[in-house]
């Protein structure tokens, strides 16, 4: 018989209700994904113990890791299920794959996640770039080369939410805006023209939920899938913002 | 009066652009999309965006030269005003993504770097890093937030749309739409309504495309009566790395930056690519196209890269179909600005292709053809009167299209780069037409009709919803779905014959039959995605038969529709007078071709499957040629051609003398 994979999955049916594990073994390919898994799944939902279930509800689009939409927790880690190859999996864990919902956001059902709240934080901290209007005035700025290699990893966050997943600071508790936010604020800062909302982003960073709430334990720096350097930015917002306050001070 | 709305269905690039043009010009903006717009399916978008610029400007290259690389490359099958404004304007649209913060590459002065794509022989395409689809995707989101937060936009986010809501008249009033968490249907009243929803690759089964490309959208727009044009029309990309649950693209740039195609001469050599020699290996689109080398357009290399593997039979591994692209040759510092796609296939692959040869094949990565929208064409300029209320809109007053789902701009083949440019161009422009109709309106505003209107096509799409969860049969939803993949692919894609399409056609009409049958594993009535997908497979089944039925019936090759039973025998004598000769008979048979065949397939939806009819192309500004990318005696066919058009000219002239 071709070999199985038992993949073990939490699951919820809405936010209301409890969650309970279900295994599914599904049917090894070569080169495999967690996605292929879940697809697979949904086209024969039929438990381990051949209970018949219900497709597991998961958010997928883009499948190359660059939408964002598929982070869940994948054995104990956060990540994108597009990106999670069995094979490598299978290596760090031998027995089994097991899936389970992202825990900082409420759950919608199953791996399903409301991540609505790291959207407010971008509308929180102004990420945009506040130009005149669309007509046709011309190109932007200059930008030199070592300019644009500082903002162009920055400007990858896909808003995925694994940062905010393993900070310990994040929670739905917390007005805490997360380092997502944090890193765009300090990318929209630095564009010529994005700097005309500077001071008002620097003030929501100095605010209840911004940069004092950071216990620079780093852990988000760690997990970010697009390697942006998080704590770099971090660091940028705490030695602004403290300028920020002096001028606020000596403003008054 | 009622306040008035629009409604933007999809936040790609298009709806994205066309929203925050809207909200700035102070009209309120309901956007509705089946996932947050920032992770709609643009975000994939690697290679960049086409337009002049000053460095090409220099090497003698002009907008005009951009409309007729664009035009030839697509074979000639779209109206020539729109790509004309496209191209006019493309310059424009870079300046004003730049101002908003997209972080192009740049020169070391500072300027915007380019890089070369298919089917030109100049810079033009600007890009930002090896995502420059999600950075404009970003900038745009960006836009549209900021008009949320002054409440001009209002997201529904994890929305399904239904369908559009008709009035007696069949003016558009509104849609309907489903909270994909909830599940709670309602309507949108709306005096425009935008459809942006993207391409169909789904169709297909695997393909380049995202999950949500399944055409459904366009699908519920052509079963209410929107017209579908040139659905044949799909464009397979030549390099695409193998996966199980998607086909995933390696960017046209990684050519365009030097990469390298090959096979080696012995078939499934089993060395390492590396130890290969030089003359060893199979360079074949530069000894085929010497011209353009590896930088041909996208069918023609699909089509070789093709005939290698399954003729020649020199694919690179026995039981997987596939070619090598190699920029293992490249300087560090040109592999780095390739990072971001040499990351994705190290990343689903395994190996790095800094150091081993990528190894690819074609598929299935964009429609060019949509939904139908008309244009009002400038007769002085030859491009388009701009705020026209024609411009983009569907033979159903009140509904637009923009982006990948309409059928314009790309004609039989879509050069790369050119749709990032032709979703912004479009979703830009259709905001001052819409405007100007909503200005217009005499009669109530769509908050003014009657409720019954709204609540009727609510329960109607609840009814259906109702009818799928019922149904007790034995058929999985899955299943049809790749059955529809596997034939659309076998038969549909980069070799086309009519018996393969007849044959693919009744297995769509079987796989009809057999959805009417289909069981869902949920039954429930919270976020189930089982009734989304099925819904969506109903329509996928439908625009199949659209595809397949248009290509049945166009027997000719042109563009990316490839028919090798209808192919002009290419020119082979060594003679030169004999090969003058044939260059006649060639033209002549080119002429013959155009005549009968270049002109759009409009599709149009029936009970009994789809009514189709062909509609004349607007070539006025650039007369068609033959394309001849490659062929033997390419200059004497354009001599010859040059000489038939020239003869054809003093002909009319010395009609119209004698006439008058
Ligand atoms: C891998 C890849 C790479 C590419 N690279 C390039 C490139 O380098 N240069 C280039 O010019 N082009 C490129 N293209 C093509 C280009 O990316 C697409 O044509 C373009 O992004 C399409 O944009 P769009 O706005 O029309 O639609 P999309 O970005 O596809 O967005 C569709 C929107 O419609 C919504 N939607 C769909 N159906 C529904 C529904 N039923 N209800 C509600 N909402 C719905 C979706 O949620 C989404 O928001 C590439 C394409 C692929 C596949
Ligand atoms: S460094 Fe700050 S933001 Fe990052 S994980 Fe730690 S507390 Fe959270
Ligand atoms: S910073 Fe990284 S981990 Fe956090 S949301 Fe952005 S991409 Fe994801
Ligand atoms: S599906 Fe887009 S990141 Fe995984």
């Amino acid at each position: 018989m071709a070999k199985t994979i038992p993949v073990k999955i939490k699951r919820q049916d809405t936010p209301h209700d409890g969650s309970r594990w279900e295994t599914f073994d599904v049917p090894y390919e070569s080169g495999m994904n967690v996605t292929t898994v879940l697809q697979r799944i949904a086209a024969n939902p039929m438990t381990a113990e051949q209970q018949s279930s219900t497709p597991v509800a998961y958010d997928a689009c883009c499948l190359e890791e660059i939408c964002g939409a598929c982070t869940m927790v994948i054995n104990g880690r956060v990540r994108q299920a597009c990106s999670a190859l069995v094979d490598d999996l299978l290596q760090e864990q031998a027995d089994s794959i097991e899936l389970q919902p992202m825990t900082k956001f409420p759950v919608v059902r199953d791996l399903v996640v409301n991540r609505q709240p790291m959207f407010n934080s971008l509308s929180k901290v102004k990420a945009w770039v506040r130009v005149d209007g669309y007509h046709d005035m011309g190109s932007g700025p200059r930008v030199s080369e070592a300019t644009q290699e500082e903002a162009y990893p920055l400007s990858r966050c896909m808003t995925c939410g694994c940062c905010v997943e393993a900070c310990p600071q994040f929670n739905d508790h917390s007005p805490f805006i997360g380092p997502a936010a944090i890193s765009q604020a300090i990318l929209f800062n630095s564009h010529p023209t994005g700097a005309v909302d500077r001071e008002d982003r620097l003030a929501v960073l100095s605010d209840a939920g911004g940069i004092a709430d950071c216990g620079n334990s780093q852990n988000c720096v760690k997990v970010c899938p697009k390697e942006i350097p998080l704590t770099d930015s971090i660091a940028k917002a705490g030695r602004d913002t403290t300028l920020y306050k002096i001028r606020q001070w000596f403003g008054r | 009066m009622a306040k008035q709305h629009v409604v933007v269905v999809g936040g790609g690039l298009a709806g994205l652009a066309a929203t925050m043009r809207l909200a700035e010009a102070g009209v309120h903006v309901y956007l509705i999309s089946m996932v947050p717009v920032k992770r709609s399916h643009s975000v994939c978008a690697q290679g960049g965006i086409n337009s002049v610029n000053n460095y090409t400007r220099q090497q003698g290259d002009s907008e005009w030269l951009h409309f007729d690389d664009t035009v030839y490359g697509g074979d000639f099958l779209q109206h020539q005003p729109l790509v004309k404004e496209m191209c006019d304007w493309a310059p424009r649209v870079i300046d004003l993504l730049d101002r908003l913060g997209v972080t192009f590459n740049r020169t070391p002065e500072g300027l915007r770097d380019q890089r070369r794509f298919g089917g030109t022989m100049y810079k033009r395409t600007a890009f930002a890093g090896a995502t420059t689809g999600q950075q404009l995707i970003y900038a745009l989101d960006e836009q549209v937030r900021r008009w949320e937060a002054d409440g001009l936009v209002e997201k529904f986010e994890y929305w399904d749309f239904l369908g559009p809501i008709l009035d007696d008249s069949g003016r558009c009033r509104g849609v309907v739409a489903q909270d994909m968490f909830s599940m709670e249907t309602r309507s949108f009243a709306a005096d425009a309504v935008v459809l942006a929803t993207g391409g169909c690759g789904l169709v297909f089964g695997r393909s380049t495309m995202s999950m949500i490309c399944t055409g459904g959208a366009a699908g519920r727009a052509y079963k209410a009566g929107v017209k579908y044009g040139n659905g044949e029309f799909v464009q397979v990309h030549p390099t695409a790395i193998p996966g199980t649950d998607k086909l995933r693209l390696m960017s046209e740039s990684a050519r365009g930056e030097g990469g390298r195609v090959w096979v080696p001469k012995k078939p499934q050599d089993d060395r390492d690519p590396r130890s290969i020699p030089a003359n060893e290996r199979y360079y074949f689109l530069e000894e085929r196209y010497p011209k353009y080398g590896n930088l041909v357009p996208r069918d023609i290399a699909t089509r070789e890269i093709f005939d290698v593997c399954v003729n020649m039979g020199l694919s690179v591994e026995q039981d997987q179909l596939c070619a090598y692209l190699d920029v293992t040759e490249l300087s560090p510092e040109t592999q780095k600005k390739l990072d971001g796609i040499l990351e994705i296939y190290e990343k689903f692959q395994g190996a790095d292709p800094r150091q081993v040869p990528m190894k690819i094949f074609p598929a299935v990565h964009y429609s060019m053809g949509g939904l139908w929208v008309d244009y009002e064409k400038n007769t002085t300029t030859g491009g388009l009167v701009l705020g026209s209320q024609r411009n983009q809109q569907s033979n159903i007053p009140g509904i637009f299209v923009i982006g990948e789902a309409d059928y314009q701009y790309h004609g039989g083949n879509r050069l790369g780069a050119n749709s990032l440019l032709s979703c912004i161009f479009s979703g830009l422009i259709v905001a001052p037409s819409i405007e100007n109709m909503l200005h217009s309106f005499s009669a109530g505003n769509a908050e003014d009709q009657p409720i019954s209107l709204f609540d009727g096509a609510v329960k109607e799409h609840e009814a259906h919803a109702d009818r799928l969860i019922k149904n007790q049969g034995s058929e999985n939803p899955y299943q049809i779905h790749k059955e529809l993949g596997d034939s659309m692919t076998r038969n549909v894609t980069v070799v086309r014959n009519n018996d393969d399409i007849k044959s693919t056609l009744a297995k769509i009409e079987e796989l009809k039959d057999r959805y009417q049958n289909v069981a869902l594993s949920d039954t429930g009535d919270w976020t189930n995605q089982n009734l989304s997908f099925t819904r969506a497979l109903g329509d996928m089944i439908m625009m199949a038969r659209v595809i397949a039925q248009g290509a049945l019936q166009r027997d000719e090759c042109r563009g990316a529709h490839f028919k090798p039973n209808f192919l002009t025998p290419p020119m082979d004598a060594d003679d030169p007078a004999e090969l003058h000769k044939q260059a006649q008979r060639w033209c002549k048979a080119f002429k013959e071709k155009n005549d009968r065949w270049l002109k759009s397939t409009i599709a149009e939806f029936t009970p009994d499957g789809p009514k189709m009819s062909y509609e004349s192309v607007d070539t006025s500004l650039i007369p068609p040629r033959p394309r001849t990318y490659g062929l033997k005696g390419a200059e004497i066919i354009d001599e010859v051609w040059r000489e038939m058009g020239a003869q054809a000219k003093t002909e009319q002239q010395a009609g119209a003398g004698t006439a008058n």
